[in-house]
């Protein structure tokens, strides 16, 4: 007899609940809270899956999470070693060290979430195709992820500006927050939104891994910005190029990160208005988190009929 | 097997549903590119899986979802599950729903069952404390035993199978969508989770299944409705939608006979008809039953042969005789309609609905015409014993 209660406490509740609705335009309405709240009613999932994404990277390897020390590191090394002394990028710039691996950290945290979040639907689609879960949940699984390796990396930057004494006063380490922050803004944005394109065209991840790579020559890591700017000038080009190079969020976010962890640099290593740029920066990202969701929501409709 | 009790408040609710597929010929940004606009729309093809299809299930009810490859089946059961977007039309649920689309989908090969248990409760929308609170039941029902800290790439198919199952099924959800997935494992952890459906059944909750086995459907549904082509056929009684999915499958109608050909006596119609000779449709364990058999002879003959045989709705012949195996010659029979009769004096079949198919022949065997399914008849049968017999079954103990 406590099936039949329990039949009739299903029945009371199910009688009082909402319906969800599923239309062609592929949004769940019903939902209370709508996608946001749905998300975050799935953090443990989220949870989960990122520590899935990093338990199984590494798994069988004999050195595991050191791996995702150990590459940034050699990078580090190639680039200081060639650009630095072999180039000679390196004069001019106190602490180049930390000024470059500050940067590559940054960067590395940009690069892992588009490129993992891009790939994150194909990668995930014996469970697309089969279970309704929200699919935001994937590419936002992948930027934890990188997230967490984000993390690690900072904590080596830490140790090495330390141990450098290139540390700036702790005041200016606050910019870590906000660069992080416009970093993760455009992560998601430009992640919900090639995750989804991904699926119906496979080309978008090699444009991808292309894309990731202009980033990365196009911020000033391995360079400074005033070197780029003196050679816009000698290359005659008009001011905006400059503009344009300045304001795009990846460079912007370096800037702050130079600030936060990079004590040697002086005014003239940054660009006026920084924090103005990084607001203005920050809210057309909103904007574009806002756009790219809503194109997820117009593909992920035919996700599982075309992975 | 239908669970008594009125049916409960509506949880799923297809409005006009649709559902077109776009088949590309081209798959790169490439040809994507070269075939653009008017091209592009010769690249591409049409295909209506589901075709304006409205249901309503109410929950406690079991719903069997029935119809050939391609009928859109699987397809409309991942519009229900929000798996897919429906191209026009709204569907509506509520309650939590637990998609069984695929065991083990979202197992990882390179955690441990444990973990993978976590993972896959987490998916199928359990909370972490909640699977905590289940995972012995879920690690019992499983029968994994020690394995469950082995990385699941070392588990045997069936272990993954049955791991998979458990987590499905300890997550408490309203509604339940299963597609082809019972089919698993060895033959007691197949008891095992029909049991589990069973229960699932008494505690209200309501279950979607798609299935290809009639005989899956029969013993679990309480309501069939059967796809063709995309569109809804049939609605209603699972026997009766046995039979509609079997005249589907056979792509004619009941009672449909096939065009003859110069056959000299053909059958026009069965009756059955009860001991009191009225007709019939609902026959109790021993009744007398009488087919009587309408035929059209095409010329005078001197001698003829008739048969017949009863099926289940699966095909399973329960009984059939003819007249020769009954050693006996029909007498001469002239040009015109005439009919003739077996009589079963007692028909001890047990529940559920039968078809009556009958031939006759010059000579038996030559030039037979056969009416396949000319009648159909359900039995009612109220003792408890399961099996295609019905029997009188009393226990004594010494």
């Amino acid at each position: 007899m406590v099936e039949l209660v329990e039949k009739k406490e299903r029945y009371a509740a199910l009688a009082n609940s909402p319906f969800m609705r599923t239309g062609p335009s592929g949004f769940r309405e019903g939902a209370r809270g709508g996608k946001v709240r749905e998300i975050f009613e799935r953090r443990d999932l989220l949870r989960l899956l990122v520590r899935r994404d990093l338990q199984s990277r590494y798994r069988d390897s004999v050195l595991g999470f050191l791996w995702t020390l150990i590459r940034p590191i050699i990078v580090f090394v190639m680039y200081y070693v060639v650009l630095g002394k072999f180039l000679r990028a390196a004069e001019g710039v106190p602490d180049f060290a930390v000024y470059l691996f500050s940067g590559l950290t940054l960067y590395g945290f940009f690069s892992e979430m588009v490129v993992g979040s891009t790939g994150s639907i194909l990668a995930n689609s014996g469970l697309v195709k089969k279970i309704y879960l929200p699919r935001e949940i994937f590419p936002l699984a992948s930027i934890g992820g990188a997230g967490f390796m984000f993390l690690m990396q900072c904590l080596v930057l830490v140790v090495a500006a330390v141990a450098l004494g290139a540390l700036p006063a702790p005041v200016e380490m606050l910019w870590f927050f906000p660069s992080v922050g416009l970093i993760l803004i455009y992560g998601v944005a430009i992640g919900l939104l090639l995750s989804a394109v991904n699926v119906y065209l496979r080309d978008v991840q090699y444009l991808t891994e292309l894309l990731v790579m202009l980033t990365m020559w196009g911020s000033p890591i391995v360079y400074t910005w005033t070197m780029a700017s003196s050679a816009f000038k000698t290359m005659h080009l008009p001011a905006w190029v400059i503009d344009v190079y300045v304001n795009n969020p990846v460079t912007l976010g370096v800037f702050g990160f130079h600030h936060a962890f990079w004590g040697g640099g002086t005014a003239a290593d940054y660009p006026s208005d920084l924090s103005l740029r990084m607001l203005i920066a920050a809210v057309v990202g909103l904007a574009l988190v806002f756009l790219a969701h809503r194109v997820f929501t117009r593909l992920q409709g035919n996700f599982a009929q075309e992975l | 097997m239908v669970v008594s009790g009125k049916p409960g408040p509506d949880v799923v609710r297809v409005e006009n549903v649709e559902k077109v597929f776009q088949i590309r010929k081209d798959n790169s940004l490439k040809d994507r590119l070269f075939h653009f606009g008017k091209l592009g729309r010769e690249h591409r093809s049409h295909y209506r899986a589901v075709d304006d299809v409205s249901i309503t299930i109410q929950a406690g009810t079991t719903v069997g979802l029935l119809g050939p490859n391609g009928s859109g089946k699987s397809t409309l059961l991942k519009i229900i599950g929000g798996i897919i977007a429906p191209t026009s039309g709204e569907i509506l649920t509520r309650g939590r729903m637990a998609a069984l689309l695929e065991l083990g989908a979202g197992f990882h090969p390179d955690l441990s069952g444990r973990e993978n248990v976590y993972l896959n409760a987490s998916i199928l929308g359990l909370s972490r404390e909640e699977t905590s609170n289940r995972f012995d039941a879920i690690h019992e029902f499983s029968g994994i035993g020690e394995f469950i800290d082995t990385q699941v790439k070392f588990y045997s198919s069936g272990m993954f199978v049955r791991l998979a199952f458990a987590v499905a099924i300890h997550t408490d959800p309203d509604i339940l969508l299963v597609d082809e997935v019972l089919a698993v494992g060895d033959e007691a952890f197949q008891r095992k989770c029909m049991e589990r459906i069973a229960q699932f059944r008494a505690e209200g909750r309501t279950i979607i299944l798609v299935s290809h086995s009639a005989a899956q459907v029969q013993e679990l549904c309480d309501r069939a409705i059967v796809l063709k082509d995309g569109q809804l056929v049939f609605d209603g009684d699972t026997n009766d939608g046995i039979a509609a999915l079997r005249d589907v499958l056979e792509g004619r109608r009941v009672g449909e006979a096939p065009g003859a050909v110069d056959l000299p006596i053909e059958i026009t119609s069965i009756e059955l008809l009860d001991g009191n000779d009225r007709p019939t449709k609902r026959v109790r364990p021993g009744d007398r039953l009488k087919v009587r058999i309408h035929v059209d002879a095409h010329t005078d003959m001197e001698e003829w042969a008739a048969g017949f045989s009863i099926d289940t709705p699966m095909g399973q012949m329960m009984l059939a005789s003819n007249t020769e195996r009954l050693g006996i010659t029909l007498p001469a029979i002239s040009q015109g309609a005439s009919h003739m009769d077996f009589e079963i004096d007692s028909l001890n079949l047990a529940n559920g609905q039968y078809f009556v198919n009958a031939n006759v022949s010059k000579v038996i065997d030559i030039d037979s015409h056969i009416l396949w399914q000319g009648a159909n008849f359900t039995v009612r049968d109220k003792s408890p014993n399961l099996g295609p017999l019905s029997a009188q079954v009393t226990v004594s103990a010494s």
